[in-house]
């Protein structure tokens, strides 16, 4: 495994994370540069996937589903650099007559998306269909998905993490953000998640734990996490991460959940990352 | 008036429960998800005859749409059965976002409609449903008359790609349509043709509409009634074919007056060839606890109250 040449395409998610957001002048830059390293872990070294030839089927490929659409511009650059569609259609994100819209969706056509997300809690139901189909297909490839920590505030994930346990769902490595902020602020404040780890095991997940911003950690736990799957459990992984990880004014504070960086800020951002392969 | 007899009665919900069995013969792609009403929606046939493809949920309807959704991905036909105000006003976001905006085959099946769901009241008397999900762009919307269009729409939207929202209900009800029938999505039924006003009915007031015919016979009126079982898309053609020859419309639905098959059609009059109409629906209120036909009369919606709706549309039509 290369991992500099990992941390190279995190470098370049990253700059296209805060161009993105900052040519529309919206869009959520915090949670997705947080999660960078994970969707860059995810697509260029952990899932079976083929970019090239996108089929919403995807049999006989690893899934990706993301629950916390809102975090879109990361998802939309890895899903560009590993070859899903043209880099330079990002330039398009949150613009009008774009398949790169707001949040992610099915209906303009993007190819790497296969649910609509944005409205929060549904997508580990999702996920939890596609790997009960996967299991009627015999299709032995694996479901991920992400989560964002505020999110487990809405009811429709536990209802799906009653399910998937009673039902030995365990071709599904569900993950979450673990980075302790929402729009309105902490997380312990806003409405507070108490002990993840306890709630998941009582729930009947088998639960560990990476810190989703070190890259050799995401990977290890990451295959960790295949080598557990087929074993009667679906697996969750609670993932540290700081909000804003690698951009310093933008690290750890809820404020940057969902503002865009001024010309000043951009220049800033990005002369804290530099450009590894072409910006968009 | 031609004459409709029938020899059996039958809930719409066991004809949806045979439909469900025969699709699943037919195609091997169809699965089934139910939370927690596998009696209610007659899933048992089904269930014993593919147990590997059907899905208890339990009572976590939200997350059983989200996961219908989930399961087309890779190439099945799930049908969700709960009761319609579960399948509807309980989960509208997730089928909208998970659905309905992410284009996906999922067949929303609700059964106990409306009023004659009966003795449990109002809390699952859902008058609302089809307005909701008629509303949502790319919804297909059926809601059928008796057993047989039932157990026939059933097969036909597994055999239809895109998501559907299939109303039936508990009561029974005379069966009266052909048990061999094919059913296309879409198309208006000619259940009796007719010369002085337009009886547009949908679900379990087909049948109130045809006694309705029968009693207007015997007044002199001569009463065409016309099927939508498909409330979405609309058969447009069948309608305007027959208002330009009646010129009146009395619209019959076991629903709110409000985002109904009255509502849908008069969109059409207004917009395309304005004539008269009448609703026959409940009249923006909840319902209550009593038997489904005496809930029917007291709200309104039998064939008495189609008779005077028809009398009332034709003063309006003859002034």
């Amino acid at each position: 495994m290369d991992i500099q040449r990992l941390e190279n395409i995190s470098k370049q998610v990253r700059r296209d994370i805060v161009r993105m957001v900052h040519g529309c002048q919206s869009g959520h830059p915090g949670g997705s540069l947080g999660c960078t390293d994970f969707f860059v872990a995810l697509y260029f070294h952990v899932m079976r996937h083929n970019a090239k030839e996108f089929s919403m089927d995807g049999k006989d490929e690893d899934l990706f589903f993301l629950s916390n659409g809102h975090i879109s511009p990361v998802f939309y650059s890895v899903l560009a650099r590993s070859g899903y569609f043209d880099v330079s259609e990002l330039s398009t994100f949150r613009k009008i007559n774009s398949r790169v819209q707001g949040h992610p969706t099915t209906h303009e056509g993007l190819p790497g998306i296969r649910i609509a997300s944005g409205s929060l809690g549904q997508g580990l139901s999702v996920a939890i269909g596609a790997a009960q189909t996967k299991k009627l297909k015999k299709d032995t490839s694996l479901v991920f998905t992400l989560h964002g920590d505020g999110e487990l505030q809405e009811g429709q994930i536990w209802e799906a993490a009653m399910y998937a346990p009673h039902n030995k769902v365990d071709n599904l490595i569900s993950t979450i953000d673990y980075n302790g902020q929402q729009i309105d602020g902490p997380t312990e404040k806003v409405l507070s998640l108490g002990n993840l780890r306890a709630k998941w095991e009582a729930f009947g997940w088998d639960v560990l734990e990476m810190n989703g911003n070190d890259l050799v950690d995401v990977i290890r736990v990451l295959e960790l996490a295949k080598a557990k799957t087929f074993k009667g459990k679906p697996i969750m992984i609670l993932m540290q991460t700081n909000m804003g990880q690698g951009v310093d004014f933008m690290m750890g504070s809820h404020k940057w959940h969902g503002v865009a960086p001024n010309d000043e800020q951009l220049q800033q951002a990005l002369y804290q990352l530099e450009s590894s392969l072409l910006d968009y | 008036m031609k004459k409709y007899t029938f020899t059996d009665q039958k809930d719409t919900r066991s004809g949806f429960g045979a439909g469900l069995l025969e699709a699943g013969k037919r195609n091997e792609n169809v699965v089934a998800l139910c939370a927690d009403l596998v009696s209610s929606l007659k899933m048992e046939a089904f269930i014993k005859e593919f147990p590997h493809r059907f899905f208890q949920i339990g009572i976590a309807e939200a997350n059983m749409m989200g996961m219908a959704a989930g399961m087309t991905i890779g190439g099945s036909i799930p049908f969700t059965g709960t009761f319609a105000n579960f399948s509807t006003g309980r989960v509208y976001d997730q089928i909208r976002q998970s659905i309905a905006y992410s284009g996906k085959n999922v067949k929303i099946c609700a059964s106990h409609a409306g009023l004659t769901l009966g003795e449990d009241g109002a809390t699952h008397q859902i008058l609302e449903d089809i307005g909701m999900m008629r509303m949502l762009p790319g919804m297909t919307v059926i809601n059928p008359c008796d057993y047989n269009q039932t157990k026939a729409a059933t097969i036909a939207i597994a055999e239809y790609e895109g998501p559907v929202y299939l109303r039936f209900g508990r009561p029974v009800i005379p069966v009266f349509t052909d048990p061999d029938q094919k059913f296309e999505i879409g198309k208006a039924w000619m259940v009796n043709e007719g010369t002085d006003v337009t009886i547009i009915a949908t679900g379990h007031l087909v049948w109130e509409a045809i006694q309705a015919g029968e009693k207007l016979e015997e007044m002199g009126i001569n009463a065409e009634i016309i099927n939508i079982h498909t409330i979405k898309p609309l058969d447009e053609e069948a309608i305007l074919r027959s208002v330009a020859k009646t010129g009146c419309v009395v619209t019959a639905e076991e629903h709110n007056r409000y985002g109904g098959l009255g509502d849908t059609i008069a969109q059409v009059l207004v917009t395309k060839h304005l004539v008269p109409q009448e609703y026959v629906a409940t009249n923006d209120t909840f319902g209550e606890s009593g038997k489904p036909a005496e809930l029917m009369k007291k709200y309104g919606l039998d064939a008495e109250h189609i008779v005077k709706a028809v009398q009332k549309v034709l003063s309006r039509k003859n002034k």
